[in-house]
């Protein structure tokens, strides 16, 4: 086994975790589609070099998977959608960006006190990596919390599930093939639906705010 | 403990499975009242009396089976066990059911609410559950049987759906029901005593500290009592009563309510094992109460299936007064008085179950007949309808606790055992139970008075409406029903002491005691230990048979040939109408007036000149308004507090998650 080899990994999962700042930080909607592609990148590097060092084939054709889908289509897919809705900003996030920040570096502490005993009982030699793994499923939940617009929680939605995969990669390289496939479906289904549901919003409410929603519950 | 062959547990069993089929066999052709009305309710009949032999053979033989089936829950299979305190109330269930059941096949008529056929599985559902409920031997079974009950009876209770005060109604019930059964849930709950094995078995061997043995008696006083209809928990009884249809208001009043008995009995006598005596004070206390305030609640009623329905609290008082007394003597070591105040108890229950429904399916006979229900628009119907008056005499008779009938035996019963009060050990106690006699004896005369209204406003005088004299008599199958009533009652009085005998397994069940007999004679009923008192209702039969004959031998001798019909005398006034006679109201105003502070009146008494005067009254518990509509409040404001959690939000959704995500991985984190 090549020692730059568990580097290279190493650096694909702080690449993730700041990629995952980044888009906790980013208000630009493209941008943050753009850097969920990223995400997607890094994410089928680690994967091609995990399967590349562990001889586990099954791996490549995740990376395949994970090329196709989040890299290329479903990037794509909410470009366009973005530019048929003509969003590009997040309006103003209930949060600032500071503390979002600083709440973000908390959850990461956290995260790697959650990961200790899991490291200890992994096998695996991507353990040390399950930390960043929840950092970045806990972070995009948080992004979801914090913003106001539908399409940057689905994005933030994708990008935990990202974080689920980076995690079930490290942990047990992979999960089995049937699992990671079915995920990729739901995924797939998830943001074409919401796409619908855009639109129908929009229709609804001439806006994709989400605060306009606030109305629909029972009484005040 | 032995295992007998369970034949009459497996009896049982077949039976209440059979009364699933009919039930079933009822939805073979819903809409037909032939079919469902006439056949089937009738076999359900006859399945009644099998289980009543059922019940009467495994009373007499004394002895106990069990049985466990490969059902229920994992590591909890069904356990059932037919016990001498089980098939007392199994018997109760099954003679009193039989008649009802008649009844029922003559009663439902098309385009009544609920499809007979419908109805028909509903009803022995109800049957079935009861029965189920009797053998259970473990919590869960019981709780399931419980429930059953419960929604099945909603179901009954709601057959005429399309009247709001029925829907209404039910929906109390169905309320009331569900916080019983949660009570019930939570005793059980403190009964199995940490071992989390939830038989009976292993709740009487669980040894509870007697805090926790209160607490488990006090929660199954409520949930029981909630279902018998105890002061102040009753205000479901007098509205879901009244709506059902007759067999079913009698099925509930007359058996359903004894399962509620049955279950404080099982629970504090068996499960618990020996109670602390100052337990008994609290069933004492609201005992009378319930006494008190149902009879004079029914005295003032003017439907006359509400005033039956506030009789049957009445009466559950008494029965809840005698369960009281048992566990007041049981705990002061007084075994053999015990054991008389349990024997009153269950006679009781038993005579109550015959009187109620018989009355109650009286009343559903008058209904059909006249559609009417007000006691205001009844009377004289005993030249329309000789049978139901006479039948319905006998009940009115027994529940007025008049000798030679059965409503006297128990509670002179139960007064007999107040009369062991002054050897309780415990000070102030022994000096107070007379009093709780008076207010027995005040309840019981009350009862007689109330009966009288009874009885007198709808079928003595004359038809206050014209549309009366269309009212006929009830068919075949209703006279069979009520006639087996009747006969039940007229049994239960003549041969008390043959009942007292048969009871005598369950206070050695539950006490260790029997009633001893004084004297060796099969007529005279001698129970009392130690005092020569005695009761024989033969001779009272005789006396009075032998006075009436004598007294009519000696009117014909005297005025034959002398009869002369004349008009009765106006007063001067006038024209004498129909509506003259004394009402429902009239009748019950010197009650409603001595005892106005327990009435919440409302009256609207019309102008001097007005030329179509109205005279209004209504009369409503208080306890509406001073417990349960603050209650309701009180609830509606913490639900509107706890609707605040629902924001309208996705994000603070998605924040109620991540936070529940957060706390509990710290949770696994930190454990």
């Amino acid at each position: 086994m090549l020692p730059w080899g568990q580097q290279l990994l190493d650096m694909c999962a702080a690449l993730l975790l700041l990629l995952s700042f980044a888009m906790l930080s980013q208000r630009r909607i493209v941008t943050l589609v753009n850097l969920y592609a990223v995400q997607g990148a890094v994410l089928t590097a680690a994967t091609l070099l995990l399967a590349w060092r562990t001889g586990e084939r099954h791996l490549y054709l995740s990376a395949a998977l994970t090329i196709v889908l989040k890299v290329t289509f479903l990037p794509w897919l909410l470009r366009r959608l973005l530019r048929r809705l003509d969003i590009y900003r997040d309006s103003e996030p209930r949060l600032n960006v500071t503390g979002t920040m600083l709440v973000g570096l908390l959850i990461v502490v956290f995260a790697f006190a959650l990961a200790q005993p899991i490291t200890r009982l992994a096998s695996t030699s991507t353990r040390s990596a399950i930390g960043i793994a929840i950092s970045v499923v806990l972070l995009a939940f948080l992004m979801m919390i914090t913003r106001r617009k539908a399409v940057a929680q689905v994005v933030g939605f994708l990008s935990m599930e990202n974080g689920v995969f980076f995690g079930a990669m490290s942990a047990s390289y992979g999960m089995p093939m049937v699992v990671e496939l079915g995920v990729a479906l739901d995924v797939l289904i998830a943001v074409l639906v919401l796409g619908v549901f855009f639109f129908q919003i929009r229709e609804q409410f001439d806006s994709l705010d989400l605060h306009h929603l606030e109305s629909l519950k029972e009484h005040d | 403990m032995s295992f007998p062959n369970p034949t009459l547990l497996i009896g049982c069993l077949a039976l209440l499975c059979g009364w699933g089929v009919i039930g079933l066999a009822g939805l073979l052709r819903p809409g037909s009242v032939r079919w469902a009305g006439n056949i089937l309710f009738t076999l359900g009949a006859a399945l009644g009396l099998a289980l009543a032999v059922l019940g009467a053979v495994s009373l007499l033989g004394g002895g106990t089976e069990r049985l466990i089936l490969p059902v229920g829950l994992p590591n909890l299979p069904m356990h059932l066990r037919l016990d001498p305190l089980s098939s007392v109330f199994l018997v109760l269930l099954g003679a009193s059911s039989a008649g009802i059941s008649v009844f029922a096949g003559g009663y439902f008529r098309p385009g009544e609410g609920t499809l007979p056929g419908l109805m028909c599985l509903q009803y022995h559902l109800f049957l079935a559950s009861m029965a189920l409920l009797l053998l259970a031997d473990d919590a869960y079974s019981f709780l399931v049987a419980w429930e059953v009950m419960a929604l099945s009876s909603y179901f009954l209770v709601v057959s005429q759906h399309r009247i709001p005060e029925i829907r209404r109604a039910g929906f109390i019930y169905l309320v009331m029901a569900h916080i019983g059964a949660l009570a019930i849930l939570l005793a059980f709950g403190v009964m199995q005593g940490g071992s989390w094995l939830f038989t009976f078995h292993a709740m009487r061997a669980a040894h509870l500290t007697p805090g926790w043995a209160a607490a488990a008696f006090l929660l199954a006083l409520f949930g029981f009592g909630m279902k018998a209809g105890l002061v102040p928990l009753h205000i479901w009884l007098p509205e879901a009563h009244p709506a059902a249809p007759s067999p079913v208001s009698a099925l509930m009043s007359g058996v359903m309510l004894k399962t509620a008995v049955y279950g404080v009995l099982r629970v504090t006598l068996d499960l618990l094992g020996h109670p602390a005596w100052w337990w008994g004070l609290v069933p004492l206390a609201l005992g009378l109460l319930t006494i008190v305030y149902g009879v004079l609640f029914a005295a003032v009623q003017t439907d006359m299936k509400r005033l039956l329905a506030y009789s049957s609290i009445e009466n559950m008082g008494i029965v809840f007064t005698g369960i009281g007394l048992t566990i007041l003597f049981d705990g002061a070591g007084m075994p053999v008085v015990a054991a008389l105040a349990l024997v009153a108890t269950l006679y009781q229950c038993m005579n109550h179950a015959f009187m109620k429904s018989l009355l109650f399916l009286g009343t559903g006979s008058v209904l059909h007949a006249t559609g009417e229900r007000n006691l205001g628009r009844l009377g004289g119907l005993i030249h329309r309808m000789p049978w139901v008056a006479w039948l319905t005499l006998i009940g009115v008779l027994a529940i007025a606790g008049l000798p030679p009938l059965n409503g006297f035996v128990s509670e002179w019963l139960l007064l007999q055992s107040f009369l062991f009060a002054d050897r309780l050990p415990h000070a102030p106690v022994n000096l107070l139970l007379p009093m709780g006699a008076a207010l027995v004896a005040l309840g019981v005369a009350l009862a007689g008075y109330v009966m009288v209204k009874f009885f007198g406003v709808i079928f003595l005088g004359r038809a206050r409406e014209a549309t009366l004299a269309r009212a006929h008599d009830c068919g075949v199958l209703e006279r069979i029903g009520l006639a087996w009533l009747a006969l039940g009652c007229v049994l239960l009085g003549l041969f008390p002491l043959q009942v007292v005998h048969a009871l005598g397994a369950v206070t050695q069940q539950l006490l260790g005691a029997a009633v001893p007999q004084a004297v060796s004679v099969w007529w005279l009923l001698a129970p009392v230990p130690g005092r020569a008192v005695s009761y024989g209702p033969l001779v009272f039969l005789t006396a009075i048979g032998a006075v009436v004959g004598i007294a009519m031998l000696a009117v014909r001798l005297t005025y034959r040939q002398r009869v002369r019909r004349s008009p009765a005398w106006d007063c001067g006034f006038g024209a004498l109408t129909s509506r003259m006679q004394d009402t429902a109201e009239g009748f019950g105003q010197p009650i409603r007036h001595l005892f106005q502070p327990f009435f919440a009146i409302e009256r609207q008494l019309p102008a001097p000149e007005d030329r179509a005067p109205r005279y209004h009254i209504e009369i409503r518990e208080r306890i509406w308004s001073m417990l349960y509509e603050p209650l309701a409040r009180a609830v509606q404001r913490l639900a509107d507090l706890a609707s605040r959690v629902q924001q309208g939000r996705i994000s603070v959704y998605l924040f109620y998650s991540f936070a529940t995500l957060l706390v509990l991985l710290a949770v696994a984190l930190f454990r």
